[in-house]
């Protein structure tokens, strides 16, 4: 199954919808996706992986560069996803501490939302 | 031997192709879904692991060879970097992805109850099916 990348904008947050198999051949592509968006300002993203199917090591190493991407900008990235088999690879490599994980977009946005503003008040 | 034995040109998009066939001889081996994920994982590094590292010594000269064999309750995998003529490469270059520790954990973790053994040239990774009873096990 091919990737498939999408970006769309919701409340102040850039929602990057991410499905099909991220691995060592389909990477590239979102690594590049993710830079663009950066590059043209989006720094805060919520990266929305419901549809994914796997992840590798190698998308694992893209979603942790475009965290030190957006931080570097005082962005933010959060994740969204349930799916057991795709958690357990960030439970396994301890990304779990990384990356702030949730159940839903609206979750994800809420929470990069109130993030923000603690960050503005301190 | 091996109940399937699949070589590839060590590029990138055969991987999938890697995970997709041991996935399914695991599947046949009556494998369930939480160990099929832990296969599809280990499969997956463990061929861009290889990938790379026989890129790096042969260029798109060389081969990955992997080799799974189901016997009784265990799977047996065994991914080598091999040379155009199919010979194990007992010493291949370090690349960014062999050295990556995402990659290492991540074969490592999913390796199940077995650790990744060192074969000449590549890696092995065993799987023992786990039982009905230790699935009830885990549901309490």
């Amino acid at each position: 199954m091919d990737l498939s990348v999408t970006s769309r904008e919701e409340s102040g947050r850039t929602v990057v919808e991410v499905s099909g198999e991220i691995d060592v051949y389909t990477a590239p592509t979102l690594r590049e996706r993710l830079n663009e968006l950066v590059g043209a300002g989006h720094h805060h993203l919520v990266v929305d992986m419901e549809g994914v199917e796997f992840l590798d090591s190698t998308g694992l190493g893209v979603l942790v560069g475009g965290l030190k991407r957006v931080r570097s900008h005082d962005g933010s990235l959060h994740l969204v996803c349930q799916r057991e088999k795709i958690l357990k690879v960030f439970r396994i490599t301890g990304l779990t501490k990384v990356f702030p994980i949730h159940d839903t977009v609206a979750e994800a946005i809420a929470a990069s939302a109130a993030a923000d503003e603690a960050n503005a008040t301190s | 031997m091996p109940t399937v034995d699949l070589r590839f040109t060590p590029l990138p998009e055969h991987v999938r192709t890697a995970r997709l066939v041991a996935v399914s001889v695991a599947r046949r081996a009556g494998f369930g879904e939480e160990q099929l994920d832990e296969i599809r994982i280990a499969i997956g590094e463990a061929c861009a692991r290889a990938v790379s590292a026989t890129e790096a010594a042969t260029g798109r000269a060389g081969l990955v060879d992997m080799r799974l064999s189901d016997d009784e309750d265990r799977l047996d995998v065994t991914v080598l970097r091999c040379d155009e003529d199919g010979a194990p490469l007992a010493e291949t270059p370090p690349t960014a992805t062999t050295e990556d520790p995402l990659s290492l954990a991540l074969m490592t973790g999913a390796a199940g109850s077995s650790s990744p053994a060192t074969a000449p040239g590549g890696v092995r990774l065993t799987w023992v099916r786990e039982t009905a009873a230790a699935g009830v096990d885990q549901q309490v």
